[in-house]
């Protein structure tokens, strides 16, 4: 047996809230879904571009995945195919195929059309961070911290990757949640074992 | 020490054929799928397409064409092989980009509809269907779906959580997928001419293909799926990489998994959309793994791009390939159209072969790569 993988950091948000490492770290309730994932992009002072392209979905991952690496991992630790995604959500991308439809009736859009893939979430992230490792979005009716263990400990365990970025991004109209978590090996001063109970107390979070 | 993972039975569903043997027979003889289709539900215009003729999917009450799809594709390679579903060593994986989106251009959109349209809710009534004790496993992750499929489940039996896993994939062409692809200016106003100079975009394609895997024993004489592998262009959302290395990196974790030296590959069924930038970044990638001289095709002239279900039905049809020892061409190909050189095979001909490599690639800039072997 393999020793435990570590959760080296976590960042859970939901319902105006935006928690890191069990830690609130911002608070903007009563906005609607658009308007908060913009406060989180301007709280953490982020600078990139793309951002404002993205469908809410995407938005969301990216967010939490910008406040799970930072400060957390350092760029560059690992060779970039040595760093992947494992993401799992209800919807898939059905909060952005139903705006694409809509706008379809009259003029069908690439750039609202590239989001009706739920992997767009981990695409963007690849991108942000050149990440090039092994990756995958499935689809599940309620949060499997057992699966998600499952598929991040065969990859580290297997040394296919070095570093995992694992968890659940939801968006469906004002519904929303994301739960990531990265785990590597080794273990650090914070970090906490990735354990189905710690799984899921981190989902929990709020 | 790893265990081996060998394949069980197989299902091709497509406008050509009902069972795999159909499909071969009729791929043997040259029959494609594609033709011009003139379907105002899904567009006002005529485009290039393989569609299920209607009538030809008998849809049940309470049931969508999808679901249907994949309950005929599961039960025709259930009836192939002696694994029941019933087991709890037995796990169904189901890939598919779009599943029940067409939902949304005939009913209202409301909570019940989302309901209705979420994969969870189709792979539940599929599980229900046959008895599967164990929560389906759903991939939804663009154009390797089906590979990602594949090398899930593969990883599942491999690891001994179960010994059996049941891959399936499906995807219907609707106006919300193909209003997209034509936004793209993605689609080819005739047969789609992969790694052909005059290539000018895809076509899209229905299908659903099922693969049964398992490491028990028994199996040992047939053949088997030798690893796989994905990686992540970090590049565009929407075009290929522009160096390959990406999906070279793939083929290569792939080759140093099942052990095996690239002159090793006997053939490649490549992803071959058609469309410029893919095949391009392909026959980069080969070369930077030095596949080169492998004999190449792309069956997306006989099917188009199945999307979720194309890495399955292209994987079961060269496991066919294998077995009976005939490659198949790659129709519409006349003069090779990238720049690199890559080993198209543009006739039907004889082969002995032991190993082959299924490739894929999709938007969010994915790569997937999968070996199988006798």
């Amino acid at each position: 047996m393999p020793a435990e993988n570590q959760i080296i950091s976590s960042c859970v948000i939901e319902q105006g809230t935006v928690f890191k490492n069990g830690s609130m770290l911002f608070e903007n309730k009563g906005a609607d879904l658009a308007e908060f994932l913009l406060s989180i992009y301007q709280h953490f002072q982020l600078n990139y571009p793309k951002f404002y392209k993205m469908d809410n979905l995407t938005k969301l991952g990216w967010l939490a995945s910008e406040v799970l690496l930072k400060d957390s991992y350092q760029k560059d630790q690992y060779q970039p195919e040595e760093v992947g995604l494992v993401l799992t959500n209800r919807n898939s991308s059905l909060d952005n195929d139903i705006k694409y439809f809509e706008s379809a009736k009259e003029i069908a859009s690439p750039s609202l059309f590239v989001y009706t893939l739920p992997n767009i979430v981990i695409g963007e992230i690849c991108i942000r961070n050149n990440f090039k490792g092994e990756h995958g979005f499935y689809i599940q009716d309620s949060f499997d911290a057992g699966f998600i263990a499952g598929q991040a400990d065969y990859l580290l365990n297997n040394n296919i990757l070095k570093a995992c970025i694992c968890g659940w991004v939801e968006v469906l109209g004002q519904d929303y949640k994301a739960a990531l978590y990265l785990v590597e090996k080794n273990q650090t001063d914070k970090s906490v074992p990735f354990s189905i109970k710690n799984i899921n107390s981190i989902f929990e979070t709020f | 020490m790893e265990k081996n993972v060998f394949v069980v039975a197989d299902n091709v569903l497509s406008p050509i054929g009902k069972t795999t043997a159909e499909n071969f027979d009729q791929l043997k003889k040259n029959v494609s799928g594609v033709k011009e289709q003139n379907n105002p539900a899904i567009s006002p215009r005529s485009f290039f397409a393989s569609l299920f003729n209607k009538d030809v999917i008998n849809i049940e009450a309470g049931r969508t064409k999808f679901e249907q799809l994949l309950i005929d594709s599961i039960s025709d390679a259930l009836k192939n092989s002696d694994i029941d579903p019933k087991d709890k060593k037995t796990i169904l994986i189901i890939s598919s980009t779009k599943g029940n989106i067409s939902l949304l251009e005939t009913e209202e959109d409301t909570p019940e509809l989302e309901k209705r349209i979420a994969l969870s809710t189709s792979a539940r009534l599929v599980a229900e269907h046959f008895g599967f004790i164990n929560t389906p496993i759903i991939i939804s992750n663009a154009c390797i779906s089906g590979v990602v499929g594949i090398i899930t489940g593969m990883r599942l039996v491999r690891t001994g959580q179960y010994e059996n896993a049941i891959v399936t994939g499906a995807d219907v062409i609707s106006s919300f997928i193909l209003s997209g692809f034509e936004s793209f200016q993605a689609l080819s106003p005739q047969i789609c001419r992969p790694f052909d100079r005059s290539r000018d975009g895809l076509n899209l394609g229905e299908g659903a293909a099922t693969i049964i895997l398992s490491t028990n024993k028994k199996y040992a004489k047939n053949i088997k799926v030798l690893a796989g592998s994905v990686s992540n262009d970090a590049n565009h959302i929407s075009g290929p990489s522009r160096t390959g290395k990406e999906l070279s990196l793939a083929i290569d974790q792939s080759l140093k998994e099942a052990g095996l030296s690239a002159n090793e590959i006997d053939f490649i069924s490549a992803h071959g959309t058609a469309t410029p930038y893919n095949d391009e970044m392909e026959a980069k990638a080969i070369n930077l793994s030095g596949l080169q001289s492998a004999p190449l095709n792309s069956l997306k002239g006989y099917y188009g791009h199945t999307l979720g279900a194309a890495g399955l039905i292209e994987s079961i049809i060269s496991l066919q390939s294998l077995k009976e020892g005939v490659l198949l061409p790659t129709p519409g190909y006349k003069e090779s159209g990238v720049t690199q050189s890559v080993n198209v095979v543009a006739n039907i001909q004889p082969i002995t072969a032991k190993n082959f490599l299924k490739m894929a690639s999709g938007f969010g800039g994915c790569n997937a790569a999968i070996i199988f072997g006798k």
